[in-house]
């Protein structure tokens, strides 16, 4: 079973047609009791940064998401998801993250010039780590599906698992132990996307099971 | 390296696809759910509803083409036609789309756009605008092309940017059905004063097409309908052409 947080933000239709298609069960809920008891979690996300920062700490899921997430159980944030899991953003002013990863959210155009913002359309992937158990049946060069004007930036080089350049290398795969953050959303990127959620529910079968 | 963008574009009536030339004569093509599973199958990098339904009735057809889509195809879905208020976009969010493109409902309240980016986010709104020449310039016409309003197409892209539109689409009346190319002259003009991305429509007949628009605009997508549901090209082989003319593609 994965839950997939529902905290007001984004519209997560998609995301669950997208895991019943690859056969996972899945719940949408903003209740902490199930997000706790579920083999592996979601966090997505659509929007601001802040706005989206202050809903998860609102319904005491800022706390509920850390705890799983020291207790090892497989968390996957897309998009706006994979932002709130760094320590910062600088999204219309500063803004705390969970922390999970080390660095921070700044925005694409400190990096790139001359060119269209958000980076919006499909754009391959640059593997820097090949031992990403939520890329085991993902190649280098495979296109993903990104609507981003923001960038996050890890402290810790590690951390990056795949980039795509746009100008400069963003940060499209980031992975620390079993958190996992997706700057595209492998809900709209295809076969590529589905085989990217299918080895993460595949690792939630087999790691989160015992930490339900 | 950002990817250039094949969007086929399927009109809906009542519950199925259609596609006429120069918007008269429409001609029934096929069930939607089937068409965007194939498009999506043989590459489409991503699809466009738009419901040229008016009746109620028809709007609760379209919604339920449209979820029984989302349900089944992971590119993202972009949805236009009869969007006149938030309460629209909500409608049609709520069933998988990822994007709206308003037309006629922005020209008749332009503040729309604005209170649907900060509702939504800028990326889901499109601004997609029905263009034609008028005594040397580039009118916007609304209601499907019917009419014919004041705005300029240069000055409304402007105003569409400015307010939070995330990206364009230009339908050049012009050339739309006729199949003999998209409009470059009026693409340039309109990619020549935005940054965001433009989808060109209207023209497309051939391969040669495509590769005349990402040669000589700025354009980030093109947009097809009858081109692709006859089959006359298919998109598969539409991306290799496009691949070996040294564009770059999602293959």
């Amino acid at each position: 079973m994965i839950a997939i947080i529902d905290y007001g933000v984004g519209n997560v239709f998609s995301l669950s047609s997208s895991l019943k298609k690859i056969g996972a069960e899945c719940i949408v809920t903003d209740d902490v009791a199930r997000i706790c008891g579920a083999e592996g979690v979601i966090l997505p996300g659509v929007g601001a940064f802040g706005d989206a920062a202050d809903k998860l700490k609102e319904r005491g899921l800022d706390k509920a998401v850390k705890d799983l997430a020291f207790n090892g159980k497989p968390l996957l944030g897309i998009c706006l998801g994979m932002q709130l899991l760094f320590d910062r953003s600088y999204e219309y002013g500063e803004h705390e993250g969970l922390g999970l990863i080390g660095g921070e959210v700044r925005p694409l155009s400190q990096y790139i010039d001359g060119l269209k913002i958000p980076h919006m359309g499909w754009n391959s992937l640059d593997l820097q780590r090949d031992d990403c158990p939520l890329l085991k049946y993902t190649h280098g060069g495979d296109y993903v599906y990104f609507v981003h004007s923001f960038c996050a930036v890890c402290s810790d080089g590690g951390d990056l698992v795949a980039t795509s350049h746009y100008g400069a290398d963003v940060a499209a795969v980031v992975a620390r132990g079993h958190v996992f953050g997706t700057q595209f959303h492998p809900e709209k990127s295809g076969e590529v996307g589905l085989k990217m959620l299918k080895a993460f529910v595949e690792l939630s079968r087999q790691v989160g099971k015992k930490l339900c | 390296m950002l990817a250039k963008r094949i969007i086929p574009c399927l009109d809906v009536k009542d519950g199925r696809v259609v596609k006429g030339k120069n918007f008269e004569g429409l001609k029934d093509v096929d069930d939607p759910v089937k068409l965007a599973a194939y498009y999506s199958d043989c590459g489409a990098d991503e699809l466009v509803f738009y419901d040229i339904t008016a009746s109620s009735d028809g709007r609760k057809l379209f919604t339920d083409v449209l979820r029984r889509v989302a349900q089944n195809v992971f590119i993202p879905l972009t949805v236009g036609g009869g969007i006149n208020s938030l309460d629209d976009f909500d409608r049609v969010l709520k069933c998988g789309a990822d994007k709206v493109s308003v037309n006629s409902g922005a020209i008749a309240n332009p503040a729309l756009i604005h209170s649907a980016a900060e509702k939504y986010g800028d990326q889901c709104v499109v601004l997609s605008m029905d263009v034609k020449r008028v005594g040397g310039q580039f009118k916007v016409f609304s209601h499907g092309g019917r009419y014919e309003t004041e705005l300029n197409a240069v000055e409304w892209a402007r105003f569409g940017q400015a307010n939070g539109a995330g990206e364009i689409v230009v339908n050049s009346i012009d050339t739309d059905g006729v199949k003999g190319g998209f409009d470059l002259e009026m693409l340039n003009a309109l990619c020549g004063v935005v940054t965001i991305p433009v989808i060109a429509s209207g023209g497309a007949g051939g391969i040669n097409h495509f590769i005349e628009l990402f040669k000589n605009t700025n354009a980030d997508a093109g947009l097809g309908a009858s081109i692709f549901h006859y089959g006359e090209t298919n998109i598969k082989q539409l991306k290799t052409a496009l691949n070996e003319a040294g564009i770059e593609v999602r293959l």
